[in-house]
Protein backbone atom coordinates (compact mmCIF):
# COMPACT_ATOMS: atom_id res chain seq x y z
CA UNK A 1 0.00 0.00 0.00
CA UNK A 2 1.22 3.60 -1.21
CA UNK A 3 2.71 5.76 1.46
CA UNK A 4 -0.19 8.73 0.59
CA UNK A 5 1.24 10.98 2.73
CA UNK A 6 5.09 10.33 1.41
CA UNK A 7 3.49 11.05 -1.99
CA UNK A 8 2.16 14.75 -1.31
CA UNK A 9 5.51 15.01 -0.28
CA UNK A 10 7.54 14.64 -3.41
CA UNK A 11 4.33 16.04 -5.65
CA UNK A 12 5.26 19.41 -3.16
CA UNK A 13 8.99 19.36 -3.82
CA UNK A 14 8.21 18.76 -7.35
CA UNK A 15 6.28 21.87 -7.74
CA UNK A 16 9.26 24.09 -6.43
CA UNK A 17 11.52 22.11 -9.02
CA UNK A 18 8.97 23.38 -11.44
CA UNK A 19 8.63 26.62 -10.75
CA UNK A 20 12.25 27.29 -9.88
CA UNK A 21 13.48 25.75 -12.95
CA UNK A 22 10.87 27.79 -15.26
CA UNK A 23 11.70 30.95 -13.17
CA UNK A 24 15.70 30.89 -13.37
CA UNK A 25 15.43 30.89 -17.42
CA UNK A 26 12.42 32.80 -17.63
CA UNK A 27 10.79 30.65 -20.13
CA UNK A 28 9.32 27.29 -19.65
CA UNK A 29 5.48 25.61 -18.92
CA UNK A 30 4.57 25.60 -15.86
CA UNK A 31 0.92 25.52 -15.76
CA UNK A 32 0.25 22.17 -17.40
CA UNK A 33 3.49 20.71 -15.31
CA UNK A 34 1.69 21.72 -11.85
CA UNK A 35 -1.38 20.21 -13.34
CA UNK A 36 0.37 16.60 -14.06
CA UNK A 37 2.64 16.67 -11.05
CA UNK A 38 0.60 14.15 -9.07
CA UNK A 39 -0.12 11.99 -11.76
CA UNK A 40 3.57 11.85 -12.79
CA UNK A 41 4.70 10.97 -9.27
CA UNK A 42 2.40 8.37 -8.77
CA UNK A 43 3.19 6.58 -12.03
CA UNK A 44 6.61 6.56 -11.11
CA UNK A 45 6.59 6.27 -7.52
CA UNK A 46 4.08 3.23 -8.12
CA UNK A 47 2.73 2.56 -10.89
CA UNK A 48 5.17 1.52 -13.17
CA UNK A 49 6.98 -1.42 -12.41
CA UNK A 50 10.33 -0.03 -13.71
CA UNK A 51 13.45 -1.98 -13.50
CA UNK A 52 16.73 -0.04 -11.89
CA UNK A 53 18.78 2.31 -14.49
CA UNK A 54 17.82 3.43 -17.88
CA UNK A 55 17.54 1.07 -21.14
CA UNK A 56 16.44 2.50 -24.20
CA UNK A 57 14.08 -0.50 -25.61
CA UNK A 58 12.67 -0.91 -21.90
CA UNK A 59 13.15 -4.38 -22.25
CA UNK A 60 10.77 -6.21 -19.60
CA UNK A 61 9.18 -3.06 -17.75
CA UNK A 62 6.64 -0.92 -18.15
CA UNK A 63 7.50 2.35 -20.32
CA UNK A 64 6.00 5.62 -20.51
CA UNK A 65 5.82 8.73 -23.15
CA UNK A 66 5.13 11.96 -22.58
CA UNK A 67 3.29 13.25 -26.37
CA UNK A 68 2.63 16.72 -24.39
CA UNK A 69 6.29 17.54 -24.45
CA UNK A 70 6.21 21.31 -23.47
CA UNK A 71 5.54 20.17 -19.43
CA UNK A 72 8.93 19.14 -19.29
CA UNK A 73 9.61 20.88 -16.07
CA UNK A 74 7.83 18.63 -14.18
CA UNK A 75 8.92 15.60 -16.27
CA UNK A 76 12.39 16.24 -15.24
CA UNK A 77 11.66 16.85 -12.10
CA UNK A 78 9.79 13.33 -11.76
CA UNK A 79 12.83 11.61 -13.72
CA UNK A 80 15.55 12.85 -11.56
CA UNK A 81 13.53 12.73 -7.93
CA UNK A 82 13.21 9.12 -9.77
CA UNK A 83 16.90 8.52 -9.96
CA UNK A 84 17.39 8.60 -13.77
CA UNK A 85 19.82 11.30 -13.48
CA UNK A 86 21.74 13.79 -11.00
CA UNK A 87 18.72 16.22 -9.73
CA UNK A 88 21.26 19.17 -9.65
CA UNK A 89 21.42 18.90 -13.93
CA UNK A 90 17.99 20.58 -13.30
CA UNK A 91 19.73 23.92 -12.64
CA UNK A 92 20.91 23.51 -16.66
CA UNK A 93 16.97 23.46 -17.65
CA UNK A 94 16.66 25.14 -21.16
CA UNK A 95 20.19 26.54 -20.95
CA UNK A 96 22.77 26.02 -23.90
CA UNK A 97 24.50 22.65 -23.78
CA UNK A 98 22.29 21.21 -21.42
CA UNK A 99 20.53 17.52 -21.70
CA UNK A 100 17.52 19.31 -20.44
CA UNK A 101 16.17 20.61 -23.34
CA UNK A 102 13.02 23.34 -23.92
CA UNK A 103 11.26 19.97 -25.01
CA UNK A 104 12.46 16.38 -24.08
CA UNK A 105 14.67 14.58 -26.73
CA UNK A 106 16.57 12.13 -27.20
CA UNK A 107 19.38 13.59 -28.76
CA UNK A 108 21.93 14.94 -25.79
CA UNK A 109 21.27 11.33 -24.12
CA UNK A 110 19.22 12.37 -21.20
CA UNK A 111 17.91 9.22 -19.43
CA UNK A 112 14.52 8.07 -18.61
CA UNK A 113 14.02 9.69 -22.49
CA UNK A 114 12.93 7.67 -25.50
CA UNK A 115 11.33 9.94 -27.89
CA UNK A 116 11.29 13.38 -28.32
CA UNK A 117 8.08 15.85 -28.11
CA UNK A 118 6.83 18.83 -28.30
CA UNK A 119 5.55 19.04 -32.06
CA UNK A 120 2.21 17.60 -30.49
CA UNK A 121 0.13 14.83 -31.33
CA UNK A 122 2.75 12.24 -32.17
CA UNK A 123 2.71 10.52 -28.70
CA UNK A 124 0.17 8.14 -28.99
CA UNK A 125 1.35 6.71 -32.07
CA UNK A 126 4.80 6.07 -31.21
CA UNK A 127 3.12 4.52 -27.66
CA UNK A 128 1.66 1.94 -29.86
CA UNK A 129 4.65 0.88 -31.69
CA UNK A 130 6.08 0.88 -28.62
CA UNK A 131 3.24 -1.78 -27.38
CA UNK A 132 3.52 -3.43 -30.90
CA UNK A 133 7.12 -4.27 -30.09
CA UNK A 134 6.08 -5.63 -26.59
CA UNK A 135 3.77 -7.96 -28.12
CA UNK A 136 6.20 -9.51 -30.78
CA UNK A 137 9.06 -9.75 -28.15
CA UNK A 138 6.63 -11.34 -25.52
CA UNK A 139 6.98 -8.76 -22.59
CA UNK A 140 3.78 -8.83 -20.70
CA UNK A 141 4.88 -5.57 -19.45
CA UNK A 142 2.69 -2.36 -20.17
CA UNK A 143 3.02 0.93 -21.95
CA UNK A 144 2.07 4.18 -20.68
CA UNK A 145 1.69 7.66 -22.48
CA UNK A 146 0.34 11.01 -20.89
CA UNK A 147 -1.03 13.93 -24.23
CA UNK A 148 -2.79 17.30 -23.72
CA UNK A 149 -6.48 17.46 -24.18
CA UNK A 150 -5.81 20.65 -26.60
CA UNK A 151 -3.05 18.22 -28.13
CA UNK A 152 -6.72 16.06 -29.12
CA UNK A 153 -7.22 18.57 -32.06
CA UNK A 154 -4.36 17.02 -33.67
CA UNK A 155 -5.07 14.47 -36.55
CA UNK A 156 -2.79 11.93 -35.74
CA UNK A 157 -3.99 11.20 -32.84
CA UNK A 158 -7.69 9.83 -33.74
CA UNK A 159 -5.59 7.61 -36.27
CA UNK A 160 -3.57 6.10 -33.80
CA UNK A 161 -6.84 6.09 -31.65
CA UNK A 162 -8.55 4.20 -35.03
CA UNK A 163 -5.52 1.89 -35.09
CA UNK A 164 -5.74 0.78 -30.93
CA UNK A 165 -8.96 -0.16 -31.55
CA UNK A 166 -9.07 -1.67 -34.37
CA UNK A 167 -5.76 -3.28 -33.71
CA UNK A 168 -6.87 -5.26 -30.18
CA UNK A 169 -3.88 -3.11 -28.62
CA UNK A 170 -4.56 -3.90 -25.42
CA UNK A 171 -1.15 -3.47 -23.59
CA UNK A 172 -1.70 0.46 -23.49
CA UNK A 173 -2.72 3.10 -20.96
CA UNK A 174 -3.29 6.61 -22.44
CA UNK A 175 -4.31 9.05 -20.46
CA UNK A 176 -5.18 12.76 -21.49
CA UNK A 177 -5.19 15.38 -18.99
CA UNK A 178 -8.20 17.04 -19.25
CA UNK A 179 -7.44 20.66 -17.77
CA UNK A 180 -9.35 22.46 -20.56
CA UNK A 181 -7.42 24.91 -21.09
CA UNK A 182 -4.51 25.86 -23.72
CA UNK A 183 -2.25 28.37 -25.07
CA UNK A 184 -5.06 31.08 -26.81
CA UNK A 185 -7.74 30.30 -23.96
CA UNK A 186 -10.02 27.69 -22.90
CA UNK A 187 -9.99 24.65 -25.23
CA UNK A 188 -14.35 24.71 -25.34
CA UNK A 189 -13.60 28.70 -26.65
CA UNK A 190 -10.11 27.98 -28.68
CA UNK A 191 -11.51 24.52 -30.37
CA UNK A 192 -14.52 22.71 -28.54
CA UNK A 193 -13.32 18.90 -27.96
CA UNK A 194 -16.88 18.11 -27.55
CA UNK A 195 -17.12 14.80 -25.75
CA UNK A 196 -14.03 13.36 -25.02
CA UNK A 197 -15.03 9.95 -23.17
CA UNK A 198 -17.91 9.70 -26.06
CA UNK A 199 -15.29 9.88 -28.66
CA UNK A 200 -12.88 7.39 -27.53
CA UNK A 201 -15.77 4.85 -26.77
CA UNK A 202 -17.15 5.21 -30.06
CA UNK A 203 -13.43 4.92 -31.41
CA UNK A 204 -13.44 1.37 -29.37
CA UNK A 205 -11.37 2.10 -26.12
CA UNK A 206 -12.03 1.56 -22.54
CA UNK A 207 -12.51 4.85 -20.83
CA UNK A 208 -11.42 5.46 -17.08
CA UNK A 209 -12.10 8.70 -15.79
CA UNK A 210 -10.22 9.95 -12.77
CA UNK A 211 -12.78 13.14 -11.74
CA UNK A 212 -9.70 14.31 -8.99
CA UNK A 213 -6.87 14.05 -11.09
CA UNK A 214 -4.95 16.57 -8.96
CA UNK A 215 -5.46 13.77 -5.65
CA UNK A 216 -2.98 10.85 -5.38
CA UNK A 217 -5.21 8.33 -3.56
CA UNK A 218 -7.78 8.99 -6.87
CA UNK A 219 -4.83 8.64 -9.39
CA UNK A 220 -3.59 5.15 -7.75
CA UNK A 221 -7.08 4.12 -7.88
CA UNK A 222 -7.96 4.75 -11.06
CA UNK A 223 -4.89 3.80 -12.66
CA UNK A 224 -5.16 0.83 -11.14
CA UNK A 225 -9.01 -0.26 -12.24
CA UNK A 226 -6.93 1.07 -15.79
CA UNK A 227 -4.59 -1.75 -15.42
CA UNK A 228 -7.30 -4.23 -14.68
CA UNK A 229 -8.64 -3.55 -18.07
CA UNK A 230 -5.54 -4.08 -19.92
CA UNK A 231 -5.28 -7.66 -21.92
CA UNK A 232 -9.02 -7.64 -22.45
CA UNK A 233 -8.69 -6.79 -26.59
CA UNK A 234 -8.88 -2.41 -25.84
CA UNK A 235 -7.13 0.30 -25.52
CA UNK A 236 -7.17 1.69 -22.43
CA UNK A 237 -7.84 5.71 -22.32
CA UNK A 238 -7.65 7.62 -18.66
CA UNK A 239 -9.46 10.76 -18.75
CA UNK A 240 -7.28 12.83 -15.80
CA UNK A 241 -9.33 15.47 -14.80
CA UNK A 242 -6.87 18.00 -13.37
CA UNK A 243 -6.54 21.85 -12.38
CA UNK A 244 -3.77 23.70 -14.57
CA UNK A 245 -1.62 25.22 -12.02
CA UNK A 246 -2.81 23.43 -9.47
CA UNK A 247 -0.73 23.89 -6.12
CA UNK A 248 0.25 27.43 -6.98
CA UNK A 249 -3.08 29.32 -6.29
CA UNK A 250 -2.33 32.69 -8.59
CA UNK A 251 -1.47 30.16 -11.37
CA UNK A 252 -4.67 27.83 -11.06
CA UNK A 253 -8.03 28.10 -13.31
CA UNK A 254 -6.00 29.76 -15.89
CA UNK A 255 -4.67 29.29 -19.46
CA UNK A 256 -2.46 32.89 -18.40
CA UNK A 257 0.35 30.39 -16.82
CA UNK A 258 0.26 27.87 -19.84
CA UNK A 259 3.67 29.27 -20.98
CA UNK A 260 4.92 32.09 -18.53
CA UNK A 261 7.46 32.03 -16.18
CA UNK A 262 6.85 33.47 -12.89
CA UNK A 263 8.78 36.98 -11.64
CA UNK A 264 11.14 36.81 -8.64
CA UNK A 265 7.95 37.55 -6.12
CA UNK A 266 5.43 35.68 -8.20
CA UNK A 267 8.24 33.07 -7.55
CA UNK A 268 8.56 33.64 -3.37
CA UNK A 269 4.60 33.43 -2.98
CA UNK A 270 4.83 29.88 -5.07
CA UNK A 271 7.86 28.25 -3.00
CA UNK A 272 5.73 29.89 0.41
CA UNK A 273 2.93 27.44 -0.38
CA UNK A 274 5.11 24.41 -0.76
CA UNK A 275 7.59 24.17 1.16
CA UNK A 276 10.90 22.47 1.12
CA UNK A 277 10.56 18.41 1.40
CA UNK A 278 13.07 16.69 -0.47
CA UNK A 279 15.79 19.02 -0.59
CA UNK A 280 15.94 21.59 -3.42
CA UNK A 281 18.55 20.73 -5.47
CA UNK B 1 33.76 1.67 -72.69
CA UNK B 2 32.02 -0.72 -70.74
CA UNK B 3 29.41 -2.86 -72.01
CA UNK B 4 25.99 -2.97 -69.11
CA UNK B 5 22.93 -5.69 -70.45
CA UNK B 6 19.44 -5.01 -69.78
CA UNK B 7 18.82 -8.36 -68.54
CA UNK B 8 15.16 -7.64 -68.69
CA UNK B 9 13.15 -4.64 -67.85
CA UNK B 10 11.58 -5.10 -64.54
CA UNK B 11 10.66 -2.24 -61.20
CA UNK B 12 12.63 -0.98 -58.81
CA UNK B 13 9.89 -1.67 -56.41
CA UNK B 14 9.67 -5.35 -57.30
CA UNK B 15 13.40 -5.01 -56.14
CA UNK B 16 12.19 -3.49 -52.79
CA UNK B 17 9.92 -6.50 -52.29
CA UNK B 18 12.26 -8.93 -52.51
CA UNK B 19 14.61 -7.52 -50.65
CA UNK B 20 11.93 -7.13 -47.77
CA UNK B 21 10.90 -10.58 -48.45
CA UNK B 22 14.55 -11.99 -48.24
CA UNK B 23 15.13 -9.54 -44.57
CA UNK B 24 12.21 -11.61 -43.71
CA UNK B 25 13.70 -14.45 -43.33
CA UNK B 26 17.01 -13.69 -42.27
CA UNK B 27 15.96 -11.32 -39.90
CA UNK B 28 13.64 -11.69 -37.35
CA UNK B 29 13.62 -8.14 -36.02
CA UNK B 30 12.54 -7.05 -39.57
CA UNK B 31 9.20 -5.73 -39.22
CA UNK B 32 7.25 -3.93 -41.98
CA UNK B 33 4.29 -1.24 -41.64
CA UNK B 34 2.23 -0.43 -45.25
CA UNK B 35 -0.03 2.31 -45.81
CA UNK B 36 -2.94 0.84 -47.85
CA UNK B 37 -0.81 0.11 -50.84
CA UNK B 38 0.73 -3.28 -49.86
CA UNK B 39 0.74 -4.50 -53.38
CA UNK B 40 1.72 -1.42 -55.17
CA UNK B 41 4.85 -1.39 -52.73
CA UNK B 42 5.24 -5.15 -53.65
CA UNK B 43 5.02 -6.06 -49.53
CA UNK B 44 2.82 -9.64 -50.27
CA UNK B 45 5.21 -11.86 -49.53
CA UNK B 46 6.13 -10.41 -46.46
CA UNK B 47 2.93 -9.95 -45.34
CA UNK B 48 2.27 -13.83 -46.00
CA UNK B 49 5.17 -15.26 -44.69
CA UNK B 50 5.25 -12.62 -41.29
CA UNK B 51 1.67 -12.02 -40.64
CA UNK B 52 2.41 -11.14 -37.22
CA UNK B 53 5.46 -8.67 -38.50
CA UNK B 54 3.64 -6.70 -40.47
CA UNK B 55 1.10 -4.01 -39.80
CA UNK B 56 -1.25 -2.84 -42.34
CA UNK B 57 -2.07 0.73 -40.59
CA UNK B 58 -4.84 2.25 -43.08
CA UNK B 59 -4.42 5.21 -44.73
CA UNK B 60 -2.68 7.32 -42.24
CA UNK B 61 0.59 7.83 -42.68
CA UNK B 62 1.45 10.25 -39.73
CA UNK B 63 0.65 7.16 -37.59
CA UNK B 64 2.81 4.91 -39.33
CA UNK B 65 5.49 6.95 -38.94
CA UNK B 66 5.26 7.55 -35.01
CA UNK B 67 4.46 3.34 -34.56
CA UNK B 68 7.55 2.87 -36.68
CA UNK B 69 9.30 4.87 -34.40
CA UNK B 70 8.10 3.40 -31.32
CA UNK B 71 8.85 -0.41 -32.78
CA UNK B 72 12.34 0.46 -32.52
CA UNK B 73 11.93 1.11 -29.29
CA UNK B 74 11.94 -3.12 -28.67
CA UNK B 75 14.78 -3.28 -31.00
CA UNK B 76 12.72 -4.07 -33.88
CA UNK B 77 13.71 -2.87 -37.45
CA UNK B 78 10.53 -1.04 -39.23
CA UNK B 79 10.68 -0.85 -43.08
CA UNK B 80 7.81 1.54 -43.84
CA UNK B 81 6.51 1.69 -47.48
CA UNK B 82 3.81 3.90 -49.05
CA UNK B 83 4.13 6.01 -51.99
CA UNK B 84 7.16 8.80 -52.36
CA UNK B 85 5.02 12.23 -51.70
CA UNK B 86 2.94 10.22 -48.14
CA UNK B 87 6.29 8.87 -47.46
CA UNK B 88 7.89 12.39 -47.09
CA UNK B 89 5.56 15.53 -47.56
CA UNK B 90 2.76 14.49 -45.89
CA UNK B 91 4.53 13.13 -42.86
CA UNK B 92 7.62 15.26 -42.94
CA UNK B 93 7.38 16.36 -38.93
CA UNK B 94 6.78 12.82 -37.90
CA UNK B 95 9.41 12.35 -39.76
CA UNK B 96 11.32 15.11 -37.93
CA UNK B 97 10.94 14.79 -34.54
CA UNK B 98 9.76 10.74 -33.56
CA UNK B 99 12.62 9.24 -36.03
CA UNK B 100 15.51 12.16 -37.09
CA UNK B 101 15.98 14.06 -34.27
CA UNK B 102 15.02 10.98 -31.79
CA UNK B 103 16.97 8.82 -33.80
CA UNK B 104 14.89 5.88 -34.64
CA UNK B 105 16.60 3.31 -36.80
CA UNK B 106 13.48 3.37 -39.23
CA UNK B 107 13.73 3.04 -43.04
CA UNK B 108 11.16 5.08 -44.86
CA UNK B 109 11.03 3.18 -48.19
CA UNK B 110 9.44 5.38 -50.95
CA UNK B 111 7.56 3.75 -54.09
CA UNK B 112 6.59 5.72 -57.33
CA UNK B 113 8.90 8.67 -56.99
CA UNK B 114 9.24 11.32 -59.18
CA UNK B 115 7.05 11.95 -62.90
CA UNK B 116 7.50 8.28 -64.12
CA UNK B 117 4.67 7.69 -61.76
CA UNK B 118 2.66 8.28 -64.67
CA UNK B 119 -1.01 8.59 -65.49
CA UNK B 120 -2.01 9.36 -61.91
CA UNK B 121 -0.42 13.12 -61.95
CA UNK B 122 1.13 16.00 -60.48
CA UNK B 123 -1.00 14.99 -56.89
CA UNK B 124 1.44 11.85 -56.64
CA UNK B 125 4.36 12.86 -58.39
CA UNK B 126 6.36 14.60 -55.72
CA UNK B 127 9.67 15.77 -57.39
CA UNK B 128 10.71 17.30 -53.73
CA UNK B 129 11.20 14.18 -51.55
CA UNK B 130 15.29 14.20 -51.98
CA UNK B 131 15.57 17.83 -50.89
CA UNK B 132 13.14 17.06 -48.27
CA UNK B 133 15.18 14.31 -46.58
CA UNK B 134 18.77 15.32 -47.30
CA UNK B 135 17.73 18.42 -45.28
CA UNK B 136 17.19 16.38 -42.20
CA UNK B 137 20.11 15.95 -39.80
CA UNK B 138 21.40 12.22 -39.40
CA UNK B 139 18.98 11.09 -42.11
CA UNK B 140 20.81 9.12 -45.17
CA UNK B 141 19.11 9.28 -48.77
CA UNK B 142 19.09 6.62 -51.03
CA UNK B 143 17.78 6.48 -54.80
CA UNK B 144 18.47 3.06 -56.55
CA UNK B 145 18.57 2.76 -60.39
CA UNK B 146 17.54 -0.38 -61.57
CA UNK B 147 15.34 -3.82 -59.58
CA UNK B 148 19.21 -5.58 -58.63
CA UNK B 149 20.40 -2.44 -56.95
CA UNK B 150 17.04 -1.52 -55.09
CA UNK B 151 16.99 -5.90 -53.81
CA UNK B 152 20.46 -5.11 -52.85
CA UNK B 153 20.33 -1.43 -51.01
CA UNK B 154 16.77 -3.04 -49.10
CA UNK B 155 18.97 -6.03 -47.55
CA UNK B 156 21.23 -3.66 -46.73
CA UNK B 157 19.38 -1.04 -44.85
CA UNK B 158 18.60 -3.75 -42.19
CA UNK B 159 22.49 -3.88 -41.19
CA UNK B 160 22.61 0.15 -41.34
CA UNK B 161 21.72 1.48 -38.25
CA UNK B 162 19.87 4.72 -38.66
CA UNK B 163 17.35 6.66 -40.10
CA UNK B 164 17.45 6.08 -43.83
CA UNK B 165 15.00 7.30 -46.55
CA UNK B 166 14.77 4.73 -49.92
CA UNK B 167 13.45 6.18 -53.01
CA UNK B 168 12.14 3.99 -55.87
CA UNK B 169 9.67 3.83 -58.52
CA UNK B 170 6.79 2.16 -60.30
CA UNK B 171 7.74 1.52 -63.94
CA UNK B 172 9.82 -1.28 -65.72
CA UNK B 173 13.05 -0.21 -66.22
CA UNK B 174 16.31 -1.20 -67.53
CA UNK B 175 18.01 -4.13 -65.17
CA UNK B 176 21.89 -4.30 -65.54
CA UNK B 177 23.37 -3.97 -61.96
CA UNK B 178 24.87 -7.20 -61.19
CA UNK B 179 22.45 -10.15 -59.61
CA UNK B 180 22.69 -10.34 -55.66
CA UNK B 181 25.46 -7.64 -55.58
CA UNK B 182 26.42 -5.89 -52.59
CA UNK B 183 25.47 -2.68 -52.05
CA UNK B 184 27.61 -0.29 -49.77
CA UNK B 185 25.80 2.76 -48.48
CA UNK B 186 27.57 5.64 -48.87
CA UNK B 187 29.64 4.58 -52.04
CA UNK B 188 29.59 5.92 -55.47
CA UNK B 189 29.96 3.54 -58.07
CA UNK B 190 31.88 4.86 -61.70
CA UNK B 191 30.20 2.46 -64.25
CA UNK B 192 32.25 4.37 -67.10
CA UNK B 193 35.46 6.14 -66.64
CA UNK B 194 35.65 9.67 -69.52
CA UNK B 195 37.90 12.19 -69.92
CA UNK B 196 35.65 15.54 -70.84
CA UNK B 197 32.62 15.53 -68.79
CA UNK B 198 31.48 13.07 -65.82
CA UNK B 199 27.96 12.55 -66.19
CA UNK B 200 26.58 12.18 -62.40
CA UNK B 201 23.43 10.35 -62.30
CA UNK B 202 20.99 9.03 -59.46
CA UNK B 203 18.01 6.20 -59.91
CA UNK B 204 16.29 6.00 -63.35
CA UNK B 205 18.55 8.37 -64.99
CA UNK B 206 21.64 6.36 -64.28
CA UNK B 207 20.83 3.86 -66.85
CA UNK B 208 19.90 7.27 -69.06
CA UNK B 209 23.24 8.37 -68.48
CA UNK B 210 25.15 5.16 -69.99
CA UNK B 211 23.02 4.92 -73.38
CA UNK B 212 23.64 8.83 -73.54
CA UNK B 213 27.52 7.74 -73.01
CA UNK B 214 27.43 6.08 -76.23
CA UNK B 215 26.14 8.43 -78.02
CA UNK B 216 28.63 10.86 -76.80
CA UNK B 217 31.25 8.41 -77.57
CA UNK B 218 29.91 8.87 -81.40
CA UNK B 219 30.27 12.70 -80.96
CA UNK B 220 33.99 12.37 -79.67
CA UNK B 221 33.08 13.26 -76.52
CA UNK B 222 34.42 10.41 -73.48
CA UNK B 223 31.91 10.90 -70.50
CA UNK B 224 32.30 8.98 -67.64
CA UNK B 225 29.32 8.12 -65.21
CA UNK B 226 28.98 7.66 -61.52
CA UNK B 227 26.17 6.19 -60.08
CA UNK B 228 24.97 8.14 -57.36
CA UNK B 229 22.95 5.82 -55.48
CA UNK B 230 23.12 7.16 -51.93
CA UNK B 231 23.07 11.40 -52.22
CA UNK B 232 23.05 11.90 -48.63
CA UNK B 233 26.59 11.29 -47.49
CA UNK B 234 28.06 11.75 -50.58
CA UNK B 235 30.50 10.40 -51.86
CA UNK B 236 32.65 13.73 -52.73
CA UNK B 237 36.03 11.57 -53.14
CA UNK B 238 34.76 9.69 -55.93
CA UNK B 239 33.20 13.08 -57.85
CA UNK B 240 36.47 14.91 -57.67
CA UNK B 241 38.74 12.23 -58.47
CA UNK B 242 36.61 12.21 -61.67
CA UNK B 243 35.94 15.81 -62.42
CA UNK B 244 40.11 16.44 -61.68
CA UNK B 245 40.35 14.69 -65.03
CA UNK B 246 37.34 15.80 -67.01
CA UNK B 247 36.87 19.40 -65.56
CA UNK B 248 32.75 19.91 -65.88
CA UNK B 249 29.70 17.79 -64.66
CA UNK B 250 26.47 16.94 -65.83
CA UNK B 251 24.02 15.57 -63.27
CA UNK B 252 21.33 13.70 -63.77
CA UNK B 253 17.63 13.11 -61.37
CA UNK B 254 14.34 12.54 -61.65
CA UNK B 255 13.77 15.72 -58.93
CA UNK B 256 13.38 19.22 -58.81
CA UNK B 257 16.66 20.33 -59.41
CA UNK B 258 16.15 23.02 -56.05
CA UNK B 259 17.30 20.34 -53.72
CA UNK B 260 18.38 17.54 -55.83
CA UNK B 261 21.27 15.63 -56.13
CA UNK B 262 22.81 18.49 -58.84
CA UNK B 263 22.67 20.98 -55.95
CA UNK B 264 24.37 18.65 -53.77
CA UNK B 265 27.51 18.18 -56.05
CA UNK B 266 27.49 21.87 -56.47
CA UNK B 267 28.39 22.46 -52.73
CA UNK B 268 30.61 20.04 -53.58
CA UNK B 269 32.48 21.39 -56.45
CA UNK B 270 32.02 25.07 -54.99
CA UNK B 271 34.00 24.00 -51.81
CA UNK B 272 36.77 21.70 -53.61
CA UNK B 273 37.03 22.21 -57.33
CA UNK B 274 34.64 24.95 -58.99
CA UNK B 275 33.89 23.91 -62.83
CA UNK B 276 30.97 24.14 -65.00
CA UNK B 277 27.80 21.74 -64.33
CA UNK B 278 24.47 21.29 -66.27
CA UNK B 279 21.44 19.91 -64.87
CA UNK B 280 19.41 17.54 -65.94
CA UNK B 281 16.03 17.93 -63.84
CA UNK B 282 12.92 19.25 -63.58
CA UNK B 283 13.02 23.12 -63.16
CA UNK B 284 11.02 24.41 -60.34
CA UNK B 285 7.60 22.72 -61.67
CA UNK B 286 4.98 20.07 -60.86
CA UNK B 287 4.16 16.97 -62.93
CA UNK B 288 1.28 16.31 -65.29
CA UNK B 289 -0.03 13.12 -66.38
CA UNK B 290 1.22 11.13 -68.99
CA UNK B 291 2.42 7.73 -70.16
CA UNK B 292 6.56 8.02 -68.19
CA UNK B 293 8.49 7.95 -71.41
CA UNK B 294 5.87 10.67 -72.18
CA UNK B 295 7.03 12.73 -68.98
CA UNK B 296 10.63 11.91 -69.18
CA UNK B 297 10.87 13.16 -72.43
CA UNK B 298 9.14 16.55 -72.34
CA UNK B 299 10.53 17.29 -68.72
CA UNK B 300 13.84 16.60 -70.10
CA UNK B 301 14.78 13.30 -68.36
CA UNK B 302 16.39 10.90 -70.63
CA UNK B 303 19.49 10.12 -72.59
CA UNK B 304 18.63 13.15 -75.21
CA UNK B 305 18.61 15.70 -72.81
CA UNK B 306 21.87 14.41 -71.04
CA UNK B 307 23.63 14.43 -74.71
CA UNK B 308 22.76 18.03 -74.82
CA UNK B 309 23.37 18.75 -71.53
CA UNK B 310 27.05 17.63 -71.97
CA UNK B 311 27.38 18.47 -75.19
CA UNK B 312 26.67 22.18 -73.40
CA UNK B 313 28.75 21.82 -70.62
CA UNK B 314 32.26 20.68 -72.74
CA UNK B 315 31.56 23.41 -74.39
CA UNK B 316 31.58 25.72 -71.53
CA UNK B 317 35.01 24.40 -69.83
Amino acid sequence: MADITQLEAFVTQVRRDIVRQVHKVNSGHPGGSLGCAEFLVALYQQVLKRKEGFNMDGDQEDIFFLSNGHISPVFYSVLARSGYFPVEELNTFRLLNSRLQGHPTTHEGLPGIRIASGSLGQGISVAIGAAAAKKLNNDKHLVYALCGDGELQEGQNWEAIMYGAGNKVDNLIVAVDLNGQQIDGSTDTVLPLGNVKGKFEAFGWEVVTIEKGNDIQAILEGMETAKTKTGQGKPICVLLQTVMGNGVDFMMHTHAWHGKAPNDEQLASALAQNPETLGDY
Amino acid sequence: MKIYTDTGKKDTRSGFGAGLTELGKTNENVVALCADLTGSLKMDAFKENHPQRFFQVGIAEANMMGMAAGLTIGGKIPFTGTFANFSTGRVYDQIRQSIAYSGKNVKICASHAGVTLGEDGATHQILEDIGLMKMLPSMTVINTCDYNQTKAATIALADHNGPVYLRFGRPKVANFTPENGTFTIGKAIELQEGTDVTIIATGHLVWEALEACKTLQEQGISAGVINIHTIKPLDAAAILKSVAITGCVVTAEEHNYLGGLGESVSRILAENNPVPQEFVATKDTFGESGTPDQLMDKYGLNAAAIVKAATKVVARK
